[in-house]
């Protein structure tokens, strides 16, 4: 079972040594009533595959969409969803809180 | 990130060595720094906290916008004692991500019926810590429930050698006191005594010995999350 941030930092690796393509994206900032702490890890493949979570599921296909363009482009990147943002409620971050996400690619 | 030093990362987790994976969250440049190299590094402070508390954050430094990835060694929980509260105990431990290992020289106890899939050790604590059971580290939470001295005590003063993260001994008041007398006269100093908690387990009102190893885990849980200064 792949319960833990070290099994998912231990799958983007061995992604990588396999020739998938990797982008990682990890919590980096929370407000209020975010579903997962600072630090959570979501890996995503070159098909869209991924493994972990950041949100506990709210925002996790919009963070694979931005992971997909980081994979295309390269460039690591920062995203925001929360209640001020249309998009979060259009997502579904309905718990009320805010996250930050880092996005970088597994080069 | 380079593969290289995601590598380096999960290897040195795997080596159950501390590290923080420091992020320009604004052009994504990155450093790993180790335990070992913390001290040199220009946020040497910063690290350590992020380090003492185990938990990732955002920092600022020189108006940029800081990651810091914490990565502590997953925790192992040994349990001293094949009994009936560590049949309850061992799965519980496992559903919340602790590595369990069972250890108790008393083969009618230690019998893999009664611990299915757990990492059961029917040897001595002391003869088994560090071989067949890698040492105790900080690392490590140490549940001592065997209710038999010549098997708590050498886990118990391993475990105060350590510095584990949490170290409990099930008995009563009265048990504990005469505890305290062996490991005063062992040379344990006072204070590292006192680590000990005993009676085990958060103060739930549990009775059987499911709810008391809800009462163990809880109290681990509550050790490793809170941070240090309000424990």
């Amino acid at each position: 079972m792949i319960a833990t941030d070290t099994d998912i930092l231990a799958a983007a690796e061995s992604w990588r040594r396999e020739g998938r393509q990797a982008v990682l994206a990890t919590v980096i900032e929370t407000w209020g009533s975010a579903p997962r702490p600072v630090g959570s890890h979501l890996v995503v493949d070159g098909e869209g595959g991924f493994q972990g979570s950041v949100s506990g599921g709210c925002v996790e296909g919009a963070v694979v969409e931005e992971a997909m363009e980081v994979m295309t482009e390269g460039t690591a990147r920062v995203v925001e969803f929360g209640v001020a943002d249309e998009t979060a409620w259009r997502v579904g971050l309905s718990c009320g809180g805010r996250i930050r996400i880092f996005l970088e690619r597994i080069d | 990130m380079h593969l290289d030093t995601l590598a380096r990362l999960n290897a040195e987790r795997a080596a159950r060595r501390a590290t923080v994976l420091v992020t320009d969250t604004g052009d994504g440049t990155q450093r790993l720094v180790t335990e070992a190299e913390i001290d040199r590094d220009p946020l040497a402070d910063t690290l350590r906290k992020a380090l003492a508390a185990g938990r990732s954050g955002l920092v600022e430094a020189d108006e940029r916008q800081i990651f810091l990835t914490v990565q502590a060694p997953p925790v192992r929980l040994v349990v001293i004692g094949a009994v009936h509260i560590a049949q309850a105990l061992a799965p519980m431990a496992r559903a919340v991500d602790l590595a369990v290992t069972v250890i108790d020289p008393r083969t009618a106890f230690a019998t893999p019926e009664r611990f299915p899939e757990i990492d059961l050790v029917p040897e001595w604590p002391d003869a088994v810590l560090g071989n067949r059971v890698p040492a105790l580290d900080r690392y490590c939470a140490v549940a001592a429930l065997s209710h038999d001295p010549k098997i708590d005590d050498p886990a118990l003063k391993a475990a105060l050698g350590a510095g584990c993260l949490y170290v409990g001994a099930l008995g009563s008041r009265k048990t504990h006191a005469a505890r305290v007398e062996r490991l005063t006269q062992a040379g344990f100093p006072p204070e590292d005594i006192a680590r000990i908690r005993a009676p085990i387990g958060l103060d739930i009102a549990a009775v059987s010995p499911a709810e008391i190893a809800v009462a163990i885990l809880a109290e681990i849980v509550s050790t490793l999350r809170r941070p240090r200064q309000d424990r």
